[in-house]
């Protein structure tokens, strides 16, 4: 069986749902950083496929810059949950709720 | 030299001018952080005030500068069609610096007060600014994802600064999540626009969009989807509006007034270049979905404002329903809508910081009951009045801004015959203008014998204040120039 453009597509949507559902789902403030990195490789995986398929190469250029952004989000988001964490120690998004919705 | 090849890399052509306003504004936040690493001990906010100003201003004048180029010459693009320069961008950053002076100015006194590092604050603001303006710009999907992300990740620490505080820390960690999850479904959006249409410009997608019709739309739509879904995050439209209240009340004031009405008008600008600029051929697919978003977003933002009981709270839900009235302009998918749309936004941005800049003078902590304005008309009159004019505007009452700025929503959606939602928009005006008037009856009627707060407001507060009732009157007695300007700022996509 020959592995098409398609697959990719499928295995970079699996990951963006996988991603999304994490961050929906799990509490600790880690693994939700994580999810977000894993729906962003989803999309670099479509990115990649895309690319392939339309013989672009700016389809790849495009997983640079949003490697970079991804790093950014992240030293940011660490910086946060360390500053929680910090004051609350082993706290989850639960305890984060003083301000209801 | 022998072994190595000669490579010859030609970059794309750079039109430097039109790149300044945000060149100067990333130079200022750098400045900045030079200037507070050299110092021998904490400054106090004056310097860095000072120099976010001078940015402002002079980002200001090269801004109305390239207006004039661009009514002589008309619109262009620039690095490879990557940013455009046409009235739109103009007019977004032109809406960008004055609000960045206003919040810079509302920062001055309440980081002294509050013990915030000043430095840093505005080194974020102007890149966050900076960020915005290259959002509005973009006339490519990955370089708006750029300007996008720049704006974000500069407002998730503004908004934790206040490290003390548990409610700014939550409500950033909130911000941080939500943020970075819509990010992702706005970059699968564009990664499907790029699989579909073969390039992420938005000049090639609206090209070839025109040029082929589709046999299998699957993919262009789920695009749109995934596109309207991130934007819908961004502008806190219902029902992807849950985080917004928690965010804004948890986050310093002055940042709140900033996050309200920047990032709103910034995510504004970007769905409006996306969808009615470059999506404009398929307008009949995404058109519908924006009209039940706007329904969406009209109720829930009235109706839960009424059910509050914290004035930052109200507003927040308040500035929901204003997306809603926005999304009901855009919805019409015409010219007439889109001019209505950024005339709605120009107005509500001086609306809203003029209301966060009342409620950071009058709050120490995260709790705004409505019990502490009560009086407020007694002790303090003439920042009462000016409160009171604020929420007018938002509720819609003529010889105020905010009346024009309803009216041609709703005109735009009557000519596009969407007679529904022109209802919806008003009966939600309706809704609205009574928890508006609670808190002015809050202020004005009282029991005999009850003391009122008197809050000191600084005389950089007082500024801003007397700048934004003062246009708020203004554009509600004389609407034309600032109509003028909005239907010159439809975007057009130009290859550059």
């Amino acid at each position: 069986m020959e592995i098409t453009t398609g697959w990719y597509l499928v295995l970079g949507a699996l990951l963006f749902v996988i991603g999304g559902t994490g961050l929906l789902i799990r509490r600790n403030p880690l693994v939700m950083l994580m999810c977000v990195e894993l729906m962003l490789n989803g999309v670099n995986l479509s990115f990649v496929a895309f690319s392939r398929t339309l013989g672009d190469i700016g389809g790849q250029t495009v997983v640079f810059f949003v490697l970079v952004v991804a790093a950014a989000e992240v030293v940011v988001g660490l910086g946060l949950v360390v500053a929680i964490l910090r004051r609350q120690p082993g706290s989850t998004a639960d305890d984060l709720s003083a301000l209801k919705g | 030299m022998s072994g190595l090849p000669h490579l010859a890399f030609a970059g794309p052509s750079i039109d430097w001018w039109a790149l300044l306003p945000q060149m100067i504004l990333l130079g200022a936040a750098l400045l900045i952080l030079l200037l507070s690493a050299l110092a021998p001990q904490r400054t106090s906010s004056g310097l860095a005030t000072v120099i976010t100003l001078f940015a402002a201003v002079t980002a200001y004048i090269v801004a109305l500068g390239l207006w004039s180029d661009v009514k002589t010459e008309g619109p262009s693009a620039t690095v490879a069609s990557a940013l455009g320069v046409d009235g739109f961008s103009i007019f977004f950053t032109i809406l960008i610096l004055v609000a960045l002076a206003a919040t810079a100015l509302l920062a001055h006194n309440y980081l002294d007060r509050e013990d915030i590092d000043p430095p840093e604050f505005h080194a974020l603001l102007l890149c966050s600014a900076a960020g915005a303006i290259v959002m509005a710009s973009a006339n490519d999907l990955i370089v708006m994802f750029l300007g996008l992300e720049a704006l974000s990740i500069a407002l998730y620490v503004m908004i934790a600064m206040h490290a003390r505080r548990p409610e700014a820390r939550e409500s950033a960690m909130k911000y941080f999540v939500l943020g970075a999850f819509s990010s992702a479904f706005l970059l699968y959006g564009i990664a499907l626009t790029y699989g579909s249409t073969g390039s992420t410009n938005l000049v090639h997608v609206r090209d070839y969009l025109d040029a082929v019709v589709f046999r299998d739309q699957h993919l262009l739509m789920a695009a749109m989807a995934l596109l309207l879904v991130g934007f819908s995050f961004k502008v806190a439209a219902a029902p992807f509006h849950f985080w917004a209240p928690d965010v804004y009340q948890g986050a310093p004031s002055p940042v709140t007034g900033w996050m309200a009405s920047i990032a709103k008008a910034a995510g504004f600008a970007a769905l409006l270049r996306v969808f009615f600029a470059a999506f404009a051929s398929h307008d009949a697919d995404w058109a519908p979905v924006v009209a039940v978003l706007a329904f969406l977003t009209l109720l829930v933002g009235a109706v839960m404002a009424i059910l509050q009981t914290d004035v930052k709270r109200m507003l927040a839900f308040s500035s929901i329903s204003h997306a809603g009235y926005v999304l009901v302009a855009v919805q019409s998918a015409s010219a007439n809508g889109t001019s209505a749309a950024l005339f709605y936004l120009f107005t509500y941005t001086f609306m809203v910081l003029g209301s966060f800049a009342i409620i950071g003078a009058m709050g120490v902590d995260g709790e705004h009951p409505l019990d502490r304005y009560a009086g407020l008309g007694r002790s303090r009159p003439v920042l009462a009045m000016a409160f009171t004019i604020l929420l007018l505007a938002q509720a819609g009452v003529p010889l105020t801004s905010g009346f024009v700025g309803k009216f041609q929503v709703i005109a735009a959606a009557v000519e596009g015959r969407g007679y529904l939602l022109a209802s919806v928009a008003m009966l939600s005006a309706v809704i609205g203008a009574f928890m508006y008037l609670r808190i002015v009856m809050a202020m004005y009627v009282v029991d005999d014998g009850v003391e009122g707060p008197s809050p000191t407001v600084h005389w950089t507060v007082s500024i801003v204040l007397i700048g934004v009732v003062g246009f708020t009157l203004l554009i509600g007695i004389v609407p034309q120039f600032l109509i003028e300007f909005a239907e010159d700022a439809v975007p057009v996509l130009i290859r550059g």
